[in-house]
């Protein structure tokens, strides 16, 4: 048995307004946008989520990644357009709500608790009850089998979260997401800080919550982790979807390179020959100082909106 | 060609031991110290010695733990209450004032001061929330206006600085038999505040280690916005812990209202520092998200020691305060100094 199927065992119950019976995609955003003040992150969104599929979203740093899903995760209001839960139009007001409607996430740059044990974080508003007190040994337990699951092992559950390493603690939050995510899981570059194999576990995983019945969203900026998964690709670009494709549309040459945006990765193959990467320095006295690589004006253009 | 087989188990990480699970407890420093100030005066006052001593040196320790466990828990979700202090005075008064202004059976205003202590609790959380200031700054708000609140009404009603005694009243003996009364437990005689100190230790500390609400108390301190974004309701916990603030400070001000019949207008400025230097010796971080009630406990009780061991001893109690600051500091190394090495095993 794994982690996603007992998850979507305790499926997120039916709310006000839905039919039991619903089989068209789990979520739709339409048009949605957010502005930060005079900030536009995103404008006229367009993206649908299907149960059972996987939806990568790329894009480079600031294209409005995180913005998006923080809007599907309840933790920003969206200023315009219209987002559907099983084709109802929703808002939610905060995550708990989001969460109650089987929505998971794990974010990129909210982590755990640092000073709190790993079983506590793990089960942080989750926490199973035995009348008014926790369920330790049950917590405790299920904690370790789901982090035995994804192939870690931390033999003292009270340790305080802040004493793992940057990757365990990511694998802490996946393995929270995934085991508490009944309908949508949303994953923020979750491999950005992990090594090859852990990065492989992770994404073994969201193949396993996607043949659970989940809708999966994966978000990275890495084109190859999200064609080895992906069912449905969105990139995007300075806020607006540039790309929307499903998988048979598409190789992932073309991912990788509107990902790039197109000719550029060619450009800068070229720039950097100059570069020599077979050289090797012997060492010598340092001059003190590296000066700064002299760039072209189009390139410093190219880095304005980011 | 050999292949070997991967071991599941991270051989790197030693399984911690017993002592190393104990040392990294945050109450240690407070019990090593609570153990060092009982064998300084165990030595130096003869007084601190007999057991009749007992019963005086654990109240005057529960008229700080009843407020230090709260200010604990507050402080482990995150946040400072610089008016718990004045706090406890306004409860006294303003069942005093209300009761002995309209002749009301006495009851009348303990409960009309719990609404108020309950109110001001709420009252700060929601500031906190409403303007997303530092609890610092607008405890300090409620400081002052509670501190102008006390004094000015006080001399409006009771026409000096202190409230009018309630002994006529109706309902003053059964008050005073609940929050004023003693019982002798063989030589020792207990007053009453010290069960309620007991009481909300256990009460503190199961909810903070065993329910799900220990867990968004140390996360809203930890970390609020990642408490929030995994749907731990933060802005409400942290309005509750005001509110527990606000609760010790009504049963405090019940019990020095009915014990020395009348309360004092200008009393409970500068407590404040003392429940919270009794947190943070019992192992508090001022960062939040770390801590412990039974910590905050025993920091009463150095506090208690102290207070009754200088003046047993024959020290000028001048001294009392000078004391502290070191203790303060000291227990604070000791709590740091014991973290890291329960850490680095
Ligand atoms: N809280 C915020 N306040 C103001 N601007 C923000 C905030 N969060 C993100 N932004 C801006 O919105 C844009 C998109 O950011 P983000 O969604 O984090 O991008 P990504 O996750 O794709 O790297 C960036 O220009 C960023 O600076
Ligand atoms: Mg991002």
């Amino acid at each position: 048995m794994n982690a996603a199927r007992t998850s979507a065992a305790r499926a997120a119950t039916t709310h006000a307004g839905e039919s039991s019976t619903y089989d068209g995609p789990v979520l739709e955003l339409e048009n949605i946008g957010k502005s930060y003040g005079n900030v536009h992150a995103l404008r006229g969104v367009n993206i649908t989520v299907r149960q059972g599929e996987v939806t990568c979203v790329l894009g480079d740093n600031g294209a409005g990644k995180s913005t998006l899903i923080k809007i599907v995760a309840g933790l920003h209001e969206y200023s315009e357009g219209t987002m559907k839960l099983r084709g109802i139009v929703r808002q939610f007001g905060s995550p708990r709500v989001a969460q109650a409607f089987g929505i998971a996430t794990v974010y990129q740059d909210l982590a755990l608790a640092p000073l709190m044990s790993v079983w506590r974080n793990f089960f942080l508003a989750n926490e199973i009850r035995k009348g008014p007190f926790l369920d330790i040994p049950t917590m405790k337990r299920i904690c370790a089998e789901e982090l035995t699951k994804m192939g870690i092992v931390i033999p003292d559950l009270d340790r305080a979260v802040g004493s793992l390493s940057g990757g365990q603690r990511q694998v802490v939050a996946i393995a929270r997401a995934i085991y508490f995510g009944a309908r949508v899981i949303i994953l923020d570059e979750p491999t950005a800080a992990l090594g090859v194999k852990q990065s492989g576990v992770v994404l073994k995983y969201i193949a396993k919550a996607r043949d659970a019945g989940l809708g999966v969203i994966f978000i990275t900026h890495n084109p190859h982790h999200a064609y080895l998964v992906g069912n449905h690709f969105v990139v995007l670009k300075l806020g607006h979807v540039a790309l929307d494709a499903h998988r048979d549309e598409l190789t992932l040459e073309q991912l990788t390179a509107e990902m790039a945006g197109g000719q550029e990765l060619a450009e800068l193959s070229h720039e950097l020959r100059s570069v020599h990467p077979e050289k090797v320095v012997l060492p010598h006295d340092a001059p003190g100082g590296i000066e700064a690589p002299e760039l072209d004006p189009n390139e410093l253009a190219g880095m304005e909106d980011v | 060609m050999t292949t070997v087989t991967a071991t599941p188990t991270d051989d790197r990480v030693a399984t911690r031991s017993a002592t190393a699970t104990i040392m990294g407890r945050p109450e240690v420093g407070a019990l090593i110290g609570a153990v060092a100030v009982a064998v300084l005066f165990l030595l130096v006052a003869p007084a601190f010695r007999s057991v009749g001593n007992i019963g005086t040196i654990l109240y005057g320790s529960s008229t700080i733990g009843i407020m230090a466990v709260a200010v604990a828990l507050l402080m482990i979700g995150g946040e400072f209450d610089l008016s718990a202090g004045v706090a406890v005075t306004t409860s006294g008064l303003a069942a005093a004032h209300l009761a002995w202004f309209f002749s009301l059976n006495v009851w009348v205003g303990i409960v009309f001061a719990l609404v108020l202590s309950l109110g001001v609790g709420a009252f700060n959380g929601w500031l906190l929330h409403v303007t997303g200031l530092p609890s610092f700054l607008v405890t300090l708000g409620t400081f002052f206006v509670l501190q102008g609140v006390n004094l000015a009404l006080t001399r409006v009603v009771a026409g000096g600085v202190s409230s009018n005694s309630l002994n006529d009243l109706d309902g003053f003996d059964s008050a005073k038999a609940v929050f004023a009364s003693s019982f002798q437990l063989g030589s020792v005689e207990i007053k009453v505040p010290i069960i309620f100190w007991a009481a909300l230790t256990v009460i503190g500390a199961i909810v903070l280690l065993r329910t799900h609400y220990g867990s968004w108390i140390f996360s809203a301190g930890g970390d609020s916005a990642a408490a929030r974004a995994v749907g731990v309701p933060v802005t409400g916990t942290k309005i509750a812990l005001f509110m527990g603030v606000g609760f010790c400070a009504w049963i405090l001000g019940m019990h020095n209202l009915f014990n020395y019949n009348n309360v004092q207008s200008g009393a409970g400025v500068g407590n404040e520092f003392i429940y919270i230097i009794s947190a943070v010796i019992g192992g508090c971080l001022l960062t939040g998200g770390y801590g412990s009630v039974v910590g905050a406990t025993v920091g009463s009780l150095i506090f208690g020691m102290t207070q009754l061991g200088i003046f047993y001893a024959g020290w000028d109690p001048d001294w009392f305060k000078t004391f502290l600051g070191v203790m303060l500091i000291a227990a604070t190394l000791v709590n740091l100094y014991v973290k890291r090495k329960a850490d680095a095993r």
